[in-house]
């Protein structure tokens, strides 16, 4: 089982009780508000659902944040405050919760919210019936019964969960899971309705039949165009709320969004490849940059299927070293990325970026290293080494392709055949080990390095390049059950830099244009899991 | 002409169904699903999801269901990517928006045009002639990827005057630059075939006879050169006509306008099936019926041709 913050866990150990204020729209000193509390923001595509329990994508779950709250919310930093709940006790095992609900929380129809509703929403999610594609979150929480329910074998009723009365909600484990609270800020988990989705069945969350508990309510909807939320006045802290209305524009082109953005039409969006420079000098306080938990990287077709050169560690090692990272972040993206020289970004919480040997050396050796080691591969003018590369169609991976296959053309005289495929295609290809050399990233499910270090153990259903090795799944395995996991993780980094399964190209930053007058944002959040109601508008 | 009509109408049933068969095909062909995405999903819980859609059956079963949604209860099935919404739903929200924008520059673009074609054979070779056919070829070569940005440019970025994008219901200011730019190639289009039409219909003979007895130029013009001169003009428009109104991509993505072109074409990259087929089947409806108002046209502005 998966493991969230370790350091978190760890502090949980000591204290088993959790209460505190919730966070909320906290005005800053010399702040006056803005007589328009609009929130206006650009999203990429249309989310998915607004389903707790069915939406998968970004764009849904930070609209399912505002409509819908769970037991547990997060802060700023991304800590663990309360929600619906005011608290919970867990046993010594740590595999029985109780939630202990607040009783002033309320549905936007003035109904209670009750522990009941938690246990229909939880049940939903794994009744095979709903079909849910996040129904595999059920089977993380180890909730005890989750398996068969999933096959259907047994009734959702079955599920480890019960609601003790009202305001009191008693979930039974599989598995001892100290950080099992963290779980509950995800969207999947969130209460839903059972009597005005019984009434009217997957029209429920269309703006003029939706009924929810967060601190708004959804009530406009144009597919493609645009989704509105506004304030939910049956919200139990609607008192400490202050952006009246949230709208999300749906803005496929990114350059289109930034015009629309200096045109005075959104309060956030992303900043395109490459612009941010200029943007930054040109709007200082608007232009923002902060790290993420993703990683770029290139995969080695390690299967039956993959080349034989690549079946040479030296070879691996020599096409890694011999990729100038710094040309990579520093004069194609421009946004404040970082280079990556282990899979796991820095950023991630509780992780220590181990200086593996590669990191360590200057370019100019890591080349002098490349050169020697290809060659002693036996690759050289008169055994040219030639690859196909593959990545998904896209102006931003294309140029990055063209700079890593320069620069091994220059420096070693590789010949790298760049293929781009469309992204579904892509997966295919990439999923059936029909490709030599591929791109992949992976962003954090949560904020702990095992979300990215499990790709690479043999068993994971993401390993697309087949990277097979014993100690690296017995290390993973084992990480699972300690309080502190780090010195696993820096010997399965270090496994990685010697064994180079994949090529870690850079980490990732959001970048953005926030208007100077959006406050509040939760740059610190790494997962970036904010709620509109805690930000507002200045003047 | 009754008659003639519900033969086409009896013969465009079995073309929707060919179209339905092959798009089908094609669209399953294509490889990866509506739910390949980058973190696969467990065996059990995509059994789950394709048992829910019905994807594990047989693709003749599929098919068969498909059709059978559609003519029982005109349900064109849910989206499998937008979870929540039905393609009835998608449709019903993307199709009046393209409708009113393509709709628009349908009447924007065929004014402009003909008018200006008319104008430019009446004076030909004269400057007004010129003129005309100067706008006309700048028109043509802007096509819409490139007047979106100009518009926005100017209008939004420089004079600040209209919003750059949304359709915030239809309001006014949302619609200029999106018309603008969807109209102004097609106007190009309609302008040169007015023109080169107009120009064979008053050199032929039965306008020198026209001319010949005395008629006055206007009437000459109205009652005897314009409507014949329509009958080429009538089979361009009907194509053009079914292009505007199903949405431009460019214009759908430029834009923001949420039209159903941008649903076409994000649903044949996500593999979302049934939306993929509704819009095709709904295309393919309006240019067969479009195309059958134009034969009926044809025996309206020219007497010679009869059914």
């Amino acid at each position: 089982m998966k493991k969230f913050t370790t350091t978190l866990a760890a502090s949980l150990l000591g204290a088993t009780m959790l209460t505190g204020a919730a966070y909320s729209a906290t005005v800053m000193a010399g702040d006056t508000l803005a007589a328009d509390q609009t929130f206006t923001y650009r999203v990429l595509d249309e989310h998915s659902s607004v389903d707790p329990q069915i939406v998968e994508d970004v764009s849904g779950s930070e609209i399912v944040r505002d409509l819908f709250e769970g037991l547990m919310n997060q802060d700023a930093d991304g800590n663990l405050i309360p929600g619906v709940a005011t608290g919970y006790t867990t046993n010594e095992e740590k595999n029985v919760y109780t939630f202990t609900l607040r009783e002033d929380a309320k549905w936007s129809n003035g109904e209670p919210v009750t522990a009941g509703d938690f246990v229909y929403a939880w049940q939903r999610l794994v009744d095979p019936n709903t079909a849910s594609p996040y129904s595999w979150f059920g089977e993380l929480m180890s909730i005890e019964g989750v398996g068969p329910v999933l096959a259907g074998e047994a009734d959702p009723s079955t599920l480890g969960v019960t609601a003790i009365d009202d305001h009191t909600l008693e979930v039974r484990l599989t598995a001892s899971l100290p950080y099992f609270a963290l779980m509950t800020t995800h969207g999947s988990t969130f209460p839903s309705p059972q009597a005005v989705i019984e009434e009217f069945g997957d029209d429920w969350t269309k703006p003029e039949n939706i009924v929810s508990n967060g601190a708004y309510v959804l009530t406009e909807h144009v597919s493609n165009e645009r989704s509105v939320r506004e304030r939910n006045p049956m919200y139990w802290n609607n008192d400490e709320t202050i952006i009246e209305k949230v709208v999300a524009l749906v803005i496929n082109d990114e350059n289109t969004a930034l015009t629309r953005y200096l045109a005075g039409e959104l309060n956030r969006t992303e900043v395109p490849a490459g612009q941010y420079p200029r943007l930054h000098e040109e709007y200082p306080d608007q232009a923002i940059s902060f790290p993420r938990l993703c990683s770029y990287y290139y995969t080695f077709n390690l299967s039956e299927n993959g080349p034989e050169a690549f079946r040479d560690v030296r070879v691996r090692q020599a096409l890694s070293y011999a990729i100038d990272r710094s040309i990579i972040t520093e004069k194609v993206l421009q946004g404040g990325q970082f280079e990556a020289f282990t899979f796991t970004p820095g950023a991630t919480a509780g992780f220590e970026v181990p200086s593996v040997e590669y990191s360590t050396m200057t370019q100019e050796s890591r080349d002098a290293a490349a050169v020697a080691l290809l060659a002693d591969a036996g690759y050289g003018a008169d055994n040219p080494l030639t690859f196909n590369m593959l990545y998904n169609t896209s102006e931003g991976h294309k140029k990055i392709a063209i700079a890593m296959s320069q620069m091994w053309k220059q420096k070693l005289g590789v010949t790298a055949v760049l293929a781009n495929q469309e992204w579904k295609t892509f997966l295919e290809t990439r999923g059936n080990q029909d490709f030599e050399l591929a791109r992949g990233a992976w962003c954090g499910d949560y904020n702990e390095a095992s979300t990215f270090l499990d790709l690479l153990t043999s068993q994971s259903g993401y390993n697309d390049g087949k990277f097979a090795s014993d100690e690296v799944d017995t290390l993973m395995n084992e990480a699972k059950t300690l309080t502190d996991a780090t010195a696993n993780y820096t010997r399965v980094e270090q496994i990685l830099a010697d064994e180079m399964p994949v090529i870690p190209v850079y980490h990732y930053a959001g970048v953005y244009m926030h208007t100077a007058n959006l406050k509040n944002w939760p740059i610190n959040n790494v997962e970036q899991n904010w709620y509109s109601r805690d930000l507002y508008i200045a003047e | 002409m009754l008659n003639y009509t519900f033969r086409r109408v009896l013969v465009a049933i079995p073309t929707l169904l060919i179209l339905i068969v092959i798009t089908f095909l094609l669209m399953h062909s294509a490889p990866g699903g509506p739910f390949t995405s980058e973190r696969p999903l467990p065996p059990q819980v995509l059994a789950n999801i394709e048992a829910k859609y019905g994807l594990n059956d047989p693709l003749y079963v599929q098919l068969w269901e498909y059709l059978k949604g559609i003519v029982l209860h005109f349900d064109f099935g849910p989206s499998f990517v937008k979870k929540s919404q039905s393609v009835n739903d998608i449709i019903a929200q993307g199709f009046p928006i393209t409708l009113t924008y393509g709709g628009l520059s349908f009447i924007f673009a065929t004014l402009i045009g003909g008018t200006l074609g008319v104008v430019a054979a009446i004076r030909q070779n004269t400057f007004i002639d010129y003129f005309a056919v100067g706008i006309s070829i700048g028109a043509q070569v802007l096509p819409n990827f490139v007047m979106a940005p100009l518009l926005v440019w100017l209008f939004t970025l420089t004079l600040g005057w209209l919003p750059g994008g949304g359709w915030n219901g239809g309001a006014w200011p949302n619609l200029i630059m999106p018309v603008i730019a969807l109209a102004t190639s097609y106007m190009a289009s309609i302008s040169r075939i007015t023109r080169s039409s107009m120009l064979e219909v008053l050199n032929s003979n039965y306008i020198r006879t026209a001319r010949a007895k005395g008629l006055p130029e206007r009437t000459v013009i109205l009652r005897h050169a314009l409507k014949p001169s329509l009958v080429p003009l009538i089979s361009y428009l009907g194509v053009a006509f079914v292009g505007m109104i199903t949405g431009s991509v460019i214009i759908d993505v430029y834009f923001s306008t949420g039209g159903l072109g941008q649903a076409f074409v994000n649903s044949a990259l996500s593999r979302d099936y049934s939306v993929m087929m509704g819009v095709t089947i709904l295309l393919g409806s309006l240019t067969i019926f479009f195309a059958l108002l134009a034969d009926l046209l044809y025996a309206w502005v020219d007497p010679k041709i009869r059914y």
